[in-house]
């Protein structure tokens, strides 16, 4: 705790124009800044001499966990991080890429903002995205669509309502403002989250295969710009901050949050892709965490170079600002170009023209060293490749242990579950639980069309994007059942991956790839260790065998408060290709008369359920269990019924079972709301099959016409599946036992957050 | 100012900083519709022999201090003001209506919705002045729906700016049910008499709430907003 309340001053104590003289560092600071006493010894070899202040402060960021990866970066080489369409491995560039043939390539990448957005949710939210859709122009990629992640505590709690609509707002006026749409995501509330709230943000973005723009540096003599905005005191220590656990103090880091500018990064962006586009780049990288030091070293540690920078040439926001303070400031909407000798104007010109700071701070030298001189003095000298992940940063493997709790949940016998007096009654409730009702509440604040390409925006399985001049289209979604996750680590990731997928076929698509964001607790305690561990190999076993490789990603761990850790919560990012505008498909059903059906099976699986959940109170027993091979064969049958129009609705059972599937398939357009009559067959309990997770299942619907042709394909595959009933009518009505009209059923799904959030409960 | 000659309208498109659906504007009527269009940036102040200039949503100038506040001010503005004096055809949509009316030309205010949100979803509008050249060719009683993606569009004007826009039939879209009728709740922003759009009383200027450029594209599944640059553009050519 002391070490804790420490780091916690160390804004305060070496911020600030009032600092004078540079602090001795001894290894006591150096603990202060998160090293440990090993790190210290190792900074010190490499040097040869005890580090100036600054540098203590550069290495402390760039080996925190947030920027070194050095707890999980020997897990993550165990992914699938090449292969199939990837052009650009994990974590060679800002972003991964991939080919989607006509010269165009998709870069994608899903990045944390928990920690900012625990104390200041809307900031926290509106940076993350800031950040995210950097990485993706900086690769010399319009940005054309932002999904999202979200997960908070209980709903019931006021808290959790006052970071909720933070977020959502933090994400909405950032993207909105920045112009580009919003068009898919995911919410959920559980108690795990109550003190640390996860905000991951994806941004997706299209580039011109020869237009691809690379973070290096080279090239003695090339000068290194800064452009966007001045540097402030703003976020300094943020990655510090991102490297350890919330606690009651961590209020008093809100100066490590940064502030978001989406109108200045509009500006960047079209300035940077003006940039690229021209050809007088040698290297660009945006600057995130850490700022300077991370996209001086990083860039410098790829081209295997060295940069001499001179500090009084960045443009600041404020007076007195220190060596350290300007190389560990975060402040947003800032960019390090390395650009061909003899362009510097050229650059400043295209800057000047959209209003933005652009201006030379040092050049490339051959020595690998990176040199920081400020107000006439060598402020660090630390060779760059020392610094970075991948190079000298630390590299660890953390202790593992199996936590106790797992016996005791998947002990859980569901045969002692009191069987629903009232089935209907039961369904409602299950229904309109925040984790199954409709999200409208948090898109509609979002701009889910800006740049005319949304053909499906959010609310359906994934969301369908357009690329424009051709005939092809994006689908995109995030998703992960962290119930599942908890008990089963390794499971559950896979279902992760395994679901993302199924998304993607409803929609349409083949999948291409994923990126990750893995938030988990402190890596320090073994039980943690273990959850990770598993979680990895699972999402390495099903990316492996859908071949969809790993391009990237982020891993926020300390996710952990006082009174709760959350689940572990491995949020997969998945994006796929829809050949033909043709084959987009939607969930909802399209017509009356027309018949239902489900592909797949049920195997009676209520672990980690939202009916055991909210019904039972309980996260109890294992999770589903995934057959890859019996999920690839689903995928690959709804594929072919989607590419050889015979089907006219695709929708994955998921959380809340067949039933509310089926429910969500009447009433998610409000165009087409259209009842349905089915009869869900039942093993043993009506409880057990209604509200089933069991993977590997979708609802489909076609016209009857189209009855004998489906059924022949499914019995020669050999697929499973089963006549649900036929749509049609103004009321869901379930094996006689349930009938509701479909106004009321869509009241619940529509109205159960508006709800929470107006305060009309 | 309607050419002698007949012949399809030229657009322009002004690009403010910030402006993020210039780009939208300019796709659907050069590649979905067959306009010719230029962007006009902020800076300058020649409108490249336009004949109709569409001022675009975002969010110019970041919409510090005040939504279109900044905007008004850049030199492309003065062309446009003394363009639309002269009668020219101006289009504000969104963003590029809050900056009309941030320039007087056009009468009222837009405060935040009365949500407090953001709000980004298809609306139905009903036509209610089909006589003017940017509705003149959607047939009557037609019900468009055309998407809305703003936090501040409520319209507000005092009681006689409001007597005046309904008695010389200045107000062209109201927010409306699917089947085109006129209740409280299908009002998405609060807007005073569900009002999505208006025409100056010379008949050049209009500004809306609405993104028809988002409803030109059959490929996502809306076209209504064509009819509405189709309308400017038979105009011209009759």
């Amino acid at each position: 705790m002391l070490y804790l309340f420490l780091l916690i001053n160390l804004f305060n104590k070496f911020s600030g124009p009032t600092l004078m003289h540079q602090p001795q560092v001894t290894l006591e600071l150096a603990i202060e800044h998160g090293l440990n006493k090993e790190e210290y010894e190792r900074i010190k070899n490499i040097l040869g001499r005890v580090p100036t202040f600054t540098e203590l402060g550069i290495f402390s960021v760039m080996w925190s966990e947030h920027c070194s990866y050095k707890n999980s970066i020997a897990l993550l080489k165990t992914l699938p991080r090449e292969g199939g369409k990837l052009l650009v491995g994990a974590g060679e560039e800002n972003a991964g890429l991939v080919d989607i043939g006509e010269d165009l390539a998709v870069a994608f990448k899903i990045e944390s903002h928990n920690h900012p957005s625990a104390v200041e949710p809307y900031q926290g939210a509106a940076t993350g995205v800031g950040g995210i859709m950097r990485d993706i122009f900086t690769m010399g990629a319009r940005p054309i669509a932002s999904l999202n992640s979200l997960r908070f505590g209980s709903l019931e709690d006021a808290r959790t309502r006052f970071l909720f609509a933070g977020v959502v707002k933090g994400i909405g006026d950032y993207g909105n403002s920045f112009g580009v749409p919003t068009v898919a995501g995911e919410v959920y509330f559980d108690e795990s989250y109550q003190g640390n709230p996860l905000v991951n943000a994806m941004a997706v973005g299209i580039v011109k295969k020869d237009l691809v723009a690379s973070a290096i540096s080279k090239g003695e003599g090339n000068p290194v710009m800064i452009v966007g905005s001045s540097t402030g005191r703003d976020g300094i220590h943020g990655a510090t901050f991102a490297s350890e656990e919330i606690s009651e103090k961590s209020e008093a880091k809100r100066p490590s949050v940064q502030v978001g500018d989406p109108f200045t990064e509009k500006l960047l962006l079209e300035a940077t892709l003006e940039i690229i586009k021209n050809g007088w780049l040698i290297g660009i990288q945006d600057m995130g965490a850490a700022g300077i030091s991370c996209s001086t070293s990083e860039m410098s540690a790829k081209g295997k170079s060295g940069m001499k920078i001179n500090l009084d040439k960045v443009p600041l926001r404020e007076k007195g600002m220190t060596a350290y303070e300007i190389m560990l400031s975060e402040s947003q909407e800032r960019m390090l170009c390395t650009v061909k000798k003899g362009y510097e104007e050229k650059v400043k010109n295209v800057f000047e023209k959209w209003d933005l700071n652009c201006e030379v701070i040092g050049e490339v030298t051959n020595d690998g060293i990176l040199h920081i001189n400020y107000q006439g003095e060598e402020k660090a000298a630390i060779p760059a490749y020392e610094l970075v992940l991948g190079g000298g940063a630390p590299v660890y493997i953390r202790e593992t242990k199996e936590p106790a709790y797992l016996k005791e949940v998947r002990a859980f016998d569901f045969n002692s579950l009191p069987e629903p007096e009232n089935i209907s009654e039961v369904f409602k409730k299950v229904f309109s639980s925040p984790n199954i009702a409709s999200k409208r509440w948090v898109y509609e604040q979002y701009d889910s069309m800006v740049r005319t390409n949304t053909i499906v925006g959010p609310g359906c399985d994934a969301a369908a994007i357009y690329l424009k001049d051709t005939n092809k289209a994006l689908a995109m979604k995030t998703d992960c059942n962290s119930r599942y996750v908890y008990l089963n680590p390794k499971e559950g990731t896979k279902i992760a991956v395994a679901e993302s997928a199924r998304n993607i076929i409803c929609s349409g698509g083949t999948p291409l790839a994923i990126t990750n964001c893995l938030n988990f607790g402190n890596p320090y305690k073994p039980e943690n260790y273990w959850q990770f561990k598993q979680a990895i190999e699972g999402m390495g076993e099903a990316c492996r065998f859908f071949n969809t490789p790993v391009t990237g990603g982020n891993v926020s761990f300390y996710n952990e408060s006082p009174e709760t850790a959350v689940y572990p919560t491995p949020t997969i990012g998945m994006v796929g290709l829809i050949e033909d505008l043709n084959d987009i498909t939607t969930s909802y059903f399209k017509d009356s008369g027309d018949l239902i059906y489900l592909i797949g099976e049920d195997c009676e699986e209520l672990g980690g359920s939202e009916y055991l959940k909210v019904i039972h109170k309980k996260v109890a027993g294992d999770s589903p269990k995934l057959d890859l091979e019996r999920e690839k064969k689903v995928q690959e049958t709804v594929l072919y019924l989607i590419k050889n129009r015979i089907i006219k609705s695709a929708h994955d059972v998921s959380e809340g079972g067949i039933i509310c599937a089926l429910a969500e398939c009447c009433i998610i357009c409000d165009e087409k709301n259209i009842g349905a009559e089915v009869s869900i067959p039942v093993k043993n309990r009506d409880d057990f099959s209604f509200f089933s997770e069991s993977q590997s299942r979708i609802i489909v619907s076609i016209s009857k016409h189209s009855q004998p042709e489906f059924e022949k394909y499914l019995n020669e595959q050999k697929q499973a599946f089963c006549l649900l009933g036929k749509t049609g009518g103004d009321k869901f009505i379930v094996n006689n036992k349930i009938s509701i009209h479909i106004k009321d059923l869509s009241d619940i799904y529509f109205q159960t957050i508006p709800r929470f959030m107006n305060d009309e409960r | 100012m309607k050419a002698t000659v007949s012949r399809k309208p030229k657009f322009g498109v002004v690009v403010f900083p910030g402006s993020n659906c210039d780009h939208d504007a300019y796709y659907a009527l050069k590649k979905i519709l067959g306009f010719e269009v230029n962007f006009l940036w902020h800076k300058e102040t020649d409108l490249y022999n336009s004949d109709v200039i569409i001022l675009p949503g975002g969010f110019a100038y970041g919409d510090y201090l005040r939504t279109g506040a900044i905007a008004r001010f850049s030199p492309i503005m003065n062309s446009v003001i003394a363009f639309a004096d002269k009668g020219g055809y101006v289009m504000g949509i969104c963003n590029g209506f809050q900056i009309l009316l941030e320039a007087g030309l056009l009468p009222g205010v837009l405060l935040k919705n009365n949500s407090l949100q953001f709000v980004c979803k298809d609306v139905y509008l009903s036509v209610e002045n089909s006589e003017t050249v940017f509705t003149k060719e959607i047939e009557a009683e037609k019900v468009l729906k055309i998407p809305i993606a703003h936090g501040e569009g409520n319209y507000f004007a005092d009681e006689d700016t409001l007597k005046s826009l309904e008695k010389n039939n200045q107000v062209v879209f109201r927010y409306t049910s699917p089947d085109g009728k006129v209740p409280e709740e299908f009002n998405p922003n609060g807007s005073a008499l569900n009002i999505a759009g208006i025409i100056n009383e010379r008949g050049n200027i209009l500004g809306m709430m609405p993104h028809p450029e988002r409803a030109s594209d059959p490929r996502l599944g809306k076209t209504d907003g064509a009819l509405i640059f189709n309308s400017i553009g038979k105009y011209f050519l009759n």
